[in-house]
């Protein structure tokens, strides 16, 4: 299992998002970060120091946890349901841009479902897409407008990233995992193909 | 009782799973320590919901659920009904006095006939212990019991416990003393359940004549001595005297009930400084409860209120989630 990202490269890729984020929006008013729960969270306050140190100011971060929307949540013909995490945008989003954070961009269902939950929210002004690695296999028109990286990947192949804040250190890996085949879609998912660690053989 | 969660980073994408064990919630007993924990993290991140400007998320979308409250409530039944909107299900009302019940139905041939309209879920109130049982056993959809007689209303329980962990941190080795009617409770046996299965010291207070019977089997300290039920308690819980429950004479006097077990602001000196005040509703104020404790700062009692909301759609959702002759995966 290949890492195609280790934690300097991570790093690196990050400042170089957020210097993108500034030079797109000129500056970083108005800006908030909304991360996608798990992953995207770390992620969302990592962007958010780096554009406090390149424009100055302070930028809010919230964390949305997409569970409840999303388009397979009722479909399971048998089984469990997943475990809600707590949403949090303490800042309005009217009128912001917003720039909602995710690691890993693959069906594009997973982001549909954060678009629905976000406009619960409010209007803001736009709303950009920030991934860490974009694998390809879109089933939704979706299109990520910064990309840490493109990974490109087989169906038989899952994304895992791992972050220091929540699994101790900083990598991105590429894993065949045919013997837990998942096609997009299919999953429980619906979507990231990341299959949880501990799950692989 | 859940799938297990993958060890560790845990993904969005593939989240840890879990499931209650039982189609239906007739009994605080069908919870184990686990699962009520679930339920209280669930409705924690239910009550974000709440919050936001549009309440309403798409989880129920398609689902159906008959309320059938077949004896009167008011926060019961609006408390599942904001939950069941807010999760977007199709909700159906049925009160008793409108009902073909009072044309002479009996209650398994008119859960026979809700059934035939394929409702998901069905949430009930009764006045009879054991109805919820009787129609789980009929009926396909999953059952929730809102109250049934003397018996359980766990929802109850579960928003209760909800509460006491947002103002205690845990619950266990909390010192609750729950004082009140305790014969007629239906509220009280099923927060003994669930108090003891999350290790709380529970004692209960109450006239001899509305003791419950065989508290012991339960784990918990009786007595009909207020002041040590209530000394260094961390929760002070009141219970409803349930006047439309007594047939016959249980204590002399509403004002010898209050003198002797009523909750005043000197009697609740006793509990622990930063001791908590709750109440299921509705009150009789001035019979076990001082006004001035009501409506003071140690209570929680419309906070237990708002709370429900969010319990209810936890319980909701992770019911929903269950299928009907589900078969471990």
């Amino acid at each position: 299992m290949p890492v195609v990202m280790e934690a300097d490269r991570i790093a690196r890729t990050l400042v170089r998002i957020a210097h993108e984020v500034v030079e797109r929006n000129r500056g970083a008013a108005d800006i908030a970060l909304v991360g996608i729960r798990t992953r995207g969270v770390p992620i969302a306050k990592r962007i958010a120091r780096h554009l406090t140190e390149i424009d100055g100011r302070d930028v809010p971060t919230g964390s949305l946890d997409i569970t409840l929307y999303r388009d397979d949540l009722m479909r399971h013909p048998v089984g469990p349901q997943p475990v809600l995490r707590r949403t949090e945008i303490p800042f309005s989003i009217d009128d912001r841009r917003i720039l909602l954070v995710d690691d890993v961009l693959y069906s594009g269902r997973t982001i549909r479902a954060a678009l629905d939950a976000l406009i619960d929210f409010g209007r803001p002004r736009s709303i950009q897409l920030i991934v860490l690695v974009d694998r390809g296999h879109r089933e939704l028109p979706i299109k990520a407008d910064y990309v840490g990286r493109n990974v490109p990947t087989s169906l038989r192949e899952s994304v895992q990233v791992r972050l220091a804040e929540v699994d101790g250190v900083d990598e991105v890996r590429v894993v065949d995992d045919a013997a837990a085949s998942d096609p997009p879609g299919a999953g429980p998912g619906g979507g990231g193909g990341k299959h949880p660690r501990g799950e692989r053989p | 009782m859940s799938a297990p969660s993958p060890a560790g980073g845990t993904e969005r994408d593939a989240p840890p799973l879990s499931r209650l064990r039982s189609k239906h919630l007739l009994s605080a007993a069908d919870l184990n320590a686990e699962e009520i924990v679930l339920l209280l993290d669930t409705a924690e991140a239910m009550q974000e919901i709440g919050t936001r400007r549009i309440k309403k998320v798409p989880a129920l979308r398609g689902k159906t659920v008959v309320n059938l409250f077949l004896e009167p409530s008011t926060r019961t039944r609006t408390s599942f009904e904001i939950a069941e909107k807010r999760l977007s299900a199709d909700t159906l009302n049925i009160a008793g006095s409108a009902s073909s019940l009072v044309k002479g139905e009996t209650l398994a041939d008119m859960a026979r006939t809700l059934e035939a309209m394929a409702p998901d879920l069905l949430v009930v109130r009764h006045a009879y212990s054991g109805a919820c049982d009787l129609l789980a056993r009929i009926c396909d959809a999953r059952v929730v019991n809102a109250g049934d007689g003397m018996h359980e209303h766990p929802t109850q329980a579960l928003l209760d416990a909800f509460t006491i962990r947002a103002h205690k941190g845990s619950i266990a080795g909390l010192k609750v003393a729950i004082v009140g009617d305790l014969l007629h409770s239906r509220v009280l046996r099923s927060n003994i359940l669930l108090l003891r299965a999350l290790g709380a010291d529970v004692w209960l207070c109450g006239p001899s004549t509305l003791m419950l019977p065989g508290s012991d089997r339960f784990g918990v300290h009786a007595t009909t001595a207020i002041d040590e039920a209530v000394a260094d308690a961390d929760v002070v819980m009141l219970l409803r005297v349930q006047f439309e429950r007594m047939h016959g004479g249980f204590f002399p006097s509403v004002r010898e009930y209050f003198e002797m077990f009523g909750i005043t602001a000197e009697r609740l000196r006793r509990a622990r400084p930063d001791a908590i005040v709750m109440h299921p509703g509705p009150m009789n104020r001035g019979v076990e409860i001082a006004s001035d404790v009501a409506d003071g700062p140690d209570s929680v009692i419309l906070e237990q209120v708002a709370n429900g909301v969010a319990i209810r759609m936890a319980v909701l959702y992770l019911l929903a989630g269950v299928e009907a002759d589900e078969v471990e995966p």
